[in-house]
């Protein structure tokens, strides 16, 4: 169906606040491209379960696209009119299915060649966005943290190697009461700043005890949502006509309830939970992915103040079509393994950060959890240093932040 | 990192690779072509030349690999391979990045646009038909050894000119382990499949290589393949495993291997992803010193190693770094070459962009077929 053709009753099926931002932006959706619209619907449709960042972020994209001129509107979406669509996606349902479409759609752009046009005008769409309705700057200065190497007692890896140029490393850290210490941090922050999904802690592993003020969410605590999505994954695996879409299409259809989550009464957290699960490629198998994405999609989409992000151990590798089924005997890990995989994770969070509003006043820290080495970013640490003098967490915080 | 990525950090690439090569590796920068042809240089006639193709995947990146620091990870390319090689430092991949379709452009010279996870042929024609079908050779003497049930097409196409029993033929070490080891734990290792295969399990049919060929053709018997295989880790040492058996029984004049123990990375663990770096970079050593000591293709087999594809760069926020290759950006299609042989210049690194069809008419030309249908060029500084 065309655009232009959309009425209000077609939104009959979102949620409240979705409809109703859709049916107040009808005369906007009409007369965007079909290779866009549907990217901007996959956002409108969850506008009731998404933060507060996200939300705002929305709003002023659409209040941008209710002020564009004639001549403007030529520039902005002059190259997603080049895109030639399908007759099938041109007759799917993706007013009520954007997702699904999305999905389908790159599937058509690659076979077709168009990719690569797409992603320039989507990069371009970005970038004057991004010019015209600057991003909100934070309320205060951003804090990542990441604690790496839980259950490593010795390493001769050479952590933090990517961040040692953005920062100073400290190798005679007290390791004394360090995890309490940063989460005390971080609860004193929500407190100082009690703004809603701006400060979170994330555990790969078992959750410390923790400040309420914090948004937590943890690889254990998910366990029992992990093993219900672990069934439907294998049920479809199963079922004819298999296939990585395929099995994408089925868990982009999937609601909290389905994994029994939403029961602490927080719909918006238990939808992003359940993304994590069934959107997160590998977070249901291994807890170093699920804490490296979980950090990621927090930056992305809660654009968080605070984040405390600790890695623990994941299972060591076995065949997929193990690692996928059901088992309630307790796996192998890989401790050594995970402290690589929690290295990279780091680093991703710190170049994740820097993609935020703020960057040059953010802060950021990694530690070697139960030893010796640290590292620090920001506006107040020397690049590129070393420090071999003994100190320890409190003084590193006071340093760094 | 918006919905359309608007922080895109510039993300060209940043090395200037062939710099960083000839710093590490003491190369020298390649520059015009020979005054004489391959068959001049090389001493070795067409009809006796062999190519063996492999392919460094699923999909790698420059900082694992070539970048100053991702060279720790393949010693054996930086200090025995490419001092032998003539290295290019831009393979250019401008199709589809998924691993059997684009393994299937890198096969035909054609950017092919199948369905990565159907189970259908190539639809132009492959290396494999053109170089059976021009030259009269056998079937047996071009070979495909592929890792999962997926890659079971790939050895011809579905062009009405080829096609059915003009390709090469296809081994997947890992069906027929399954086949001979019936579900025994002791093999799971050898059976792993990436994140996505699970969900793409295709019942093998057609002409595939099963256990019966194996003992009359290869040799070896299901208990002793059985038994090597309990001393290996790895899907791909499996595969390799079968390529030098194959060599020694078969001795095939166009063999091509496709590694895919790196495809790790989409379950998002990073040091996976490194040491299936490592391993491929061992296992490419170790068909190298197969061709050098196999009388049938010691002095006379060129060998061509290429990533299918690399993977998403972390600078680009539409992705998630080295997890996956579905951004297009300029990492993920951006990868390298190297050619070992004779005749081959070695020592030295060539800049000029090449794009991954081109591997297709270069073999055509260096074993005298035409690879009629490809749309690549012939990369003159190997002819």
């Amino acid at each position: 169906m065309p655009a232009s053709e959309l009425k209000p009753e077609q939104f009959n099926a979102y949620p409240p606040e979705a409809r109703k931002l859709a049916v107040e932006n009808l005369r906007v959706l009409k007369i965007l491209p079909l290779s866009f619209l549907p990217s901007l619907l996959r956002e409108l449709i969850e506008y009731d379960y998404k933060f507060p960042a996200e939300r705002n972020a929305l709003d002023r994209e659409l209040s941008n696209l209710n002020k564009l001129s004639e001549e403007d509107w030529k520039n902005w979406f002059g190259k997603f009119e080049q895109i030639q669509l399908s007759a099938s996606l041109e007759k799917f349902d993706w007013i009520n299915q954007p997702a699904q479409f999305v999905e389908q759609l790159s599937s058509h752009l690659w076979t077709t060649h168009q990719q690569d046009t797409f992603r320039k005008a989507a990069t371009e769409y970005g970038d004057r966005l991004h010019e015209a309705v600057p991003p909100q700057e934070p309320v205060a200065p951003r804090l990542s943290i990441v604690i790496v190497g839980q259950g490593v007692s010795a390493s001769d890896y050479p952590l933090f190697r990517k961040l040692r140029p953005h920062g100073a490393l400290y190798t005679n850290v007290s390791p004394e009461g360090g995890l309490n210490i940063l989460l005390e941090f971080a609860a004193n922050r929500s407190k100082a700043h009690p703004e809603k999904y701006a400060h979170w802690y994330i555990d790969g592993g078992q959750e410390n005890p923790y400040d309420p003020s914090l948004v937590c969410i943890s690889y254990r605590a998910l366990e029992p949502a992990r093993n219900l999505l672990l069934a439907k994954m294998q049920k479809q695996s199963e079922a004819p006509g298999n296939g990585p879409e395929n099995l994408r299409t089925v868990m982009a259809s999937l609601r909290p309830g389905d994994l029994k989550l939403g029961q602490a009464g927080d719909p918006v957290l238990s939808r992003f939970e359940l993304k994590l699960l069934a959107e997160g490629s590998g977070t249901q198998i291994f807890s170093t992915t699920f804490a490296q994405w979980a950090a990621r999609e927090t930056q992305r989409r809660a654009q968080p103040l605070t984040l405390l992000v600790r890695f623990a151990p994941r299972q060591r590798q076995r065949p997929m079509s193990e690692m996928l089924a059901v088992s309630k005997e307790t796996p192998e890990l890989d401790p050594a393994g995970s402290l690589v995989d929690a290295d990279m994770g780091a680093y991703y969070t710190w170049l994740n950060q820097q993609r935020l509003t703020g960057a040059t006043q953010a802060s950021f820290l990694a530690w070697f959890e139960g030893h010796n080495t640290a590292i620090a970013i920001g506006p107040a640490v020397p690049r590129g240093t070393i420090s071999n003098s003994a100190t320890d967490m409190k003084q590193l915080l006071n340093w760094t932040i | 990192m918006g919905r359309f990525s608007p922080d895109i950090v510039d993300h060209r690439l940043s090395w200037n690779r062939r710099e960083f090569l000839r710093d590490a590796a003491g190369l020298a920068l390649g520059s015009g072509l020979f005054s004489s042809s391959l068959w001049a240089r090389s001493g070795v006639p067409q009809k006796e030349r062999k190519v063996v193709v492999i392919t460094f995947g699923g999909g790698a990146r420059d900082q694992e690999t070539f970048a100053p620091e991702g060279q720790e990870n393949i010693p054996n390319l930086m200090r025995e391979l490419i001092p032998q090689s003539s290295f290019f430092t831009q393979v250019v991949n401008r199709g589809i990045l998924g691993h059997y379709v684009a393994t299937a452009s890198l096969a035909t010279g054609v950017y092919e646009t199948i369905n990565n996870f159907a189970s259908l042929p190539p639809e132009s024609p492959t290396v494999f038909e053109y170089f059976r079908k021009d030259l009269k050779r056998p079937p047996s003497d071009a070979w495909v050894v592929a890792p999962s049930n997926g890659f079971n097409r790939i050895g011809e196409s579905s062009h009405r000119l080829y096609g059915a029993g003009q390709g090469a033929r296809v081994i997947l070490p890992k069906h027929l382990l399954s086949s001979a080891t019936k579900g025994n734990p002791d093999y799971d290792r050898l059976l792993r499949d990436n994140y996505e295969t699970p969900f793409f399990a295709p019942t093998v049919a057609g002409n595939e290589f099963e256990l019966e060929q194996m003992r009359s053709l290869l040799k070896l018997s299901v208990d002793d393949f059985k038994t090597h295989a309990l001393t290996l880790s790895s899907p791909d040492e499996l595969s390799v495993y079968i390529v030098r058996r194959l060599m020694k029984q078969a001795a095939p004049s166009l063999l091509w291997i496709t590694m895919h123990d790196i495809d790790i990375a989409h379950a998002g663990a990073y040091s996976l992803y490194v040491d299936g770096i490592r391993r491929t970079d061992r296992l490419c050593l170790e068909v190298w010193r197969a061709i050098q000591s196999e009388p049938e293709y010691a002095g006379k087999t060129t060998l061509f190693i290429l990533p299918d594809f690399g993977r998403d760069s972390d600078e680009d926020s539409a992705g998630n770094g080295f997890q996956h290759h579905r951004t297009g950006d300029a990492m993920s299609r951006t990868t390298w070459m190297m050619a070992l042989g004779p005749g081959i210049r070695e020592g030295v690194v060539y800049d000029r962009a090449l794009d991954s069809t081109d591997l297709v008419p270069t073999i055509g030309s260096i074993m005298g077929f035409s690879a009629a249908q490809s749309q690549g060029s012939l990369i003159k500084e190997l002819l």
